[in-house]
């Protein structure tokens, strides 16, 4: 060892400044091994928009269509659901869509496109069960109301329009999936139109 | 901070650990070049044991699905082709990187006593290591792959009597099949990378009991100042650490240039025939064994009996395990060994090198001839050794490290 | 010692050329920065070999947004299968049916170029010649004896083969100087020559689509430790200064 006098300034800065340019290293090589784990082009290939003909649903159907591996509900809703939206707002937690469960073109008093055809993911908000659509049988659950969603696991309760009932474990509405019409009678589920599949 | 130092220190040994064999693990101050291979191979074994869980993670060990799901990895994944080439890769650099620490042992009599068991753990990591890369390149499940396994599984059939049966053991079938694949799969990737990361532990914990040989074959610690520090160790921290560091760094850039620029390394590294899906119908027109084994491979053609081409190729690498004994100078690094000695290092290194280059050739009447005269050779430096090494001419060991 | 051992590793490549053997390959100068003609590749793959060959390790959209390929126009005009761009390039073809009708199933071509090398590839498609005595009509001098008919004749024509009379060790042998079609194709040779190096490019491009990004990620890395290189170097040298 020699007592030659060590220049303590230089040292710290040469031990800082390869401690960033290696931790600057470090973390581009963990790019590769996060990145890896996004969903593959298989998985988006499976997951790629699905098209729909509702020309022959009928009111108060439902048509369940898979889109990347979830459920997704197009309901056509009579008349008289559309009319009793509005009315039951004061059960809901979210009335007026505020929380981004739908795309902008969606947030509307129907939640949707064209006001009597529902598209919504068909998964509860609480913890991922698919609810059971009730057709004029939803009175037992909710006084007043003959039209609605309940899930079986715990017990939330929707409305035709996808919207969260108070008082029930799940905290939002359900989300309605990205989609537009592609004419008439054809919707895309999974793309709204803007961007490029 | 020191009050959680002290906590965990009053339950594990973590400062005395850290001190033992890193921050005041004396470590020979004459160290050269030679000297960062260990290092290295560490980072490899890091990087392969990184790469290869997240390869599994969308790998399919199947027959049908083998060949597909590396394409998809390839292809499909985000970045999978990289961590694929950082694998593969580092799969041939960690060869590199170990045969040039085995060649530095050598030179420098790192395996004498009293470092015999370290030698042994080492030698143990080369043949896990050989296992490890042998089920690895099964996996990719190409006509190289598959044609190799065969090569390879077909040399236990050699063994008398129970040859046979042994082979059809350990393919689980009667021709290589997804069976098989199953089980190397399965060995790949758990068992033998923990029998290798025990091995490596064992490895260094032989080594920092009795220190670190150098280049001049002195004990260090034979030579202590009044506190008890060998007058030519220095701390393993901060000194090779930052030497370390630097020299990884160094390795980095080319495995970074070999990986990006050419993955295949002209057909050494990946085999063109492995590009196409294992098909048990046709064999690629020329079968040679990935660079790492064409050393042996090579001792193996050479003979021309089956039995005896598969016994001298065992024993090609059992003889490097008891090398600690057959060395029986007293003087450990080549630089004060006798002239002969150098002569036969030399042309064992030779031999050694051209039956690398040969085991990748087809093989002639002429190189085989070739590959008969460098066996001998590979072969002559354990005897040679033995039987000069006894009452070698040496040059006087200076008392101190040289600078 | 270590000049010895750099002088036998300069060896490797002269040894293995020495051992390989048969006819000599054309060079492809193909360019995969060239995108109009790995698309004209692409075109002439999914017109004249995907009845047959299949590249079903990749995907119709990877290859329409790295070959810049719209999608609405992939759709249209290069998918006969008429599947989503998602999927992947697999064909119709049966296996057992390509094994009784051309004696082995075609095999599949997205690592082609990674097995057989450009070079084969595009001397290969330039070698076929007319040959009654084969079950197609033609031959071929890369790959005698070869299985499938020459697809691309539409294009070059009916090739045939040219010979020459040379003396070789005293006696007169017919040495094939090389290929002449009877110009009753769509193509010159020149154009046909560069049709085929399109095809050999896209071809290149399937075997490893990630190629080009690779490389350029490559230059980055090697610049980064490069750098980080001299940081941990000056560090090193800094902390050894204690020691001379």
């Amino acid at each position: 060892m020699s007592n030659a006098p060590v220049d303590a300034g230089r040292r710290r800065f040469l031990t800082w400044s390869t401690a960033v340019v290696g931790g600057v290293g470090v973390g581009y090589a963990a790019v590769p091994f996060i990145s890896s784990w996004n969903p593959s082009a298989k998985a988006k290939a499976a997951g790629a928009p699905v098209e729909v003909n509702v020309s022959k649903i009928e009111p108060g159907q439902l048509l369940r269509v898979e889109w990347r591996g979830k459920p997704v509900w197009i309901v056509s809703r009579p008349q008289s659901v559309l009319d009793n939206l509005d009315k039951i707002g004061s059960q809901l937690r979210d009335p007026n869509s505020e929380e981004p469960q739908q795309p902008e073109y969606a947030q509307n008093s129907y939640r949707s496109l064209k006001p009597e055809l529902l598209v919504s993911v068909g998964l509860c908000t609480h913890l991922g069960c698919s609810p059971t659509y009730l057709p004029g049988s939803f009175e037992e659950q909710v006084q007043g109301v003959e039209y609605g969603f309940f899930c079986p696991c715990h017990g939330s309760k929707f409305d035709m329009a996808g919207r969260v009932f108070q008082g029930v474990p799940a905290p939002l509405n359900l989300v309605v999936p990205p989609h537009y019409y592609v004419d008439e009678n054809t919707i895309l589920i999974g793309n709204d139109g803007g961007e490029s599949v | 901070m020191k009050g959680l130092l002290n906590w965990i220190d009053e339950r594990i040994p973590l400062t005395k650990t850290y001190n033992k064999h890193v921050g005041q693990y004396p470590t020979p101050i004459n160290f050269n070049f030679w000297y960062i291979f260990g290092f290295i191979a560490m980072i490899v074994l890091v990087n392969q044991i990184l790469t290869g869980i997240w390869l599994t993670m969308n790998y399919n060990p199947s027959g049908e699905g083998a060949f597909a799901s590396v394409e998809y990895i390839m292809r499909d994944v985000d970045y999978g082709w990289l961590l694929r080439y950082m694998h593969s890769t580092g799969a041939s650099a960690f060869f590199v990187v170990i045969y040039l620490h085995m060649y530095r042992g050598l030179i420098y009599g790192s395996y004498q006593k009293p470092r015999e068991l370290i030698w042994l753990f080492g030698m143990l990591i080369f043949l896990v290591l050989m296992a490890e890369a042998f089920m690895g390149y099964l996996l990719p499940w190409g006509q190289m792959s598959y044609w190799g396994a065969q090569v390879i599984i077909s040399l236990f059939g050699a063994i008398p009597f129970i040859g046979d049966d042994l082979t059809l053991w350990i393919r689980g079938d009667y021709v290589i099949s997804g069976a098989t694949l199953n089980r190397f799969f399965s060995l790949h990737v758990i068992a033998l990378p923990l029998v290798l990361v025990m091995l490596v532990f064992l490895h260094i914990v032989a080594l920092h009991e009795v220190g670190s040989n150098n280049p001049d074959g002195i004990e260090i610690k034979e030579n202590k100042d009044e506190n008890g520090w060998p007058k030519d160790g220095i701390p393993f921290h901060p000194y090779f650490t930052v030497k370390d560091l630097a020299a990884i760094v160094g390795f980095l850039f080319f495995f970074a240039w070999v990986m990006f620029f050419v993955p295949e390394g002209g057909g050494y590294l990946l085999e063109a025939p492995n590009f196409e899906a294992a098909n048990p119908l046709k064999t690629p027109e020329h079968i040679a064994p990935v660079w790492y084994f064409t050393p042996f491979y090579a001792i193996l053609r050479a003979v021309p009996d089956k039995l005896m081409g598969v016994a001298m190729m065992g024993l090609s690498i059992a003889v490097l395990f008891v090398l600690p004994w057959l060395d029986r100078c007293k003087v450990k690094s080549i630089r004060y060994r006798s002239i002969w000695h150098k002569l036969n290092i030399a042309q064992f290194v030779i031999c050694f090198v051209v039956l690398g280059i040969l085991g990748a050739l087809p093989s002639t009447p002429m190189l085989t001839l070739l590959a008969r005269i460098t066996s001998f050779g590979y072969f002559a430096y354990f005897i040679l050794l033995f039987i000069y090494s006894k009452n070698e001419a040496t040059k006087p060991v200076p008392e101190r490290v040289t600078r | 010692m270590k000049r010895l051992l750099i002088a036998l590793l300069a060896l490797i490549p002269t040894i293995a050329l020495a051992a390989g053997s048969g006819v000599k390959l054309d060079k492809a100068n193909y360019d995969l920065h060239d995108k109009a003609s790995l698309q004209s590749g692409a075109a002439l793959f999914m017109n004249y070999c995907f009845a047959c060959h299949s590249t079903q390790y990749q995907r119709y959209n990877r290859v329409a947004e790295d070959l810049s390929i719209p999608l609405d126009l992939m759709q249209e005009n290069l998918i006969f299968t008429g599947v989503k761009v998602g999927q992947l390039m697999e064909n119709a073809m049966q296996a057992d049916d390509a094994a009784a009708w051309f004696g082995a199933p075609a095999p599949d071509l997205t690592l082609v170029a990674r097995v057989r090398g450009a070079d084969w590839i595009y001397t290969y498609l330039r070698s076929f010649y007319a040959d009654e005595t084969r079950p197609f009509g033609v031959n071929n001098l890369v790959f005698p004896s070869v299985g499938m008919p020459h697809v691309l004749e539409e294009l070059q024509g009916v090739p045939s083969i040219k010979e020459e009379l040379r003396m070789i060790d005293g006696e007169e042998h017919a040495v094939v100087t090389g290929i002449e079609s009877d110009g009753s194709g769509e193509m010159s040779a020149d154009e046909y020559d560069q049709a085929v190096l399109d095809l050999v490019n896209f071809l290149v491009y399937s075997g490893e689509p990630i190629q080009l990004e690779r490389k350029r990620l490559g230059y980055w890395v090697m610049g980064f430790l490069a750098i980080f290189f001299v940081f941990s170097y000056l560090l090193k040298k800094e902390y050894w200064r204690d020691v001379h």
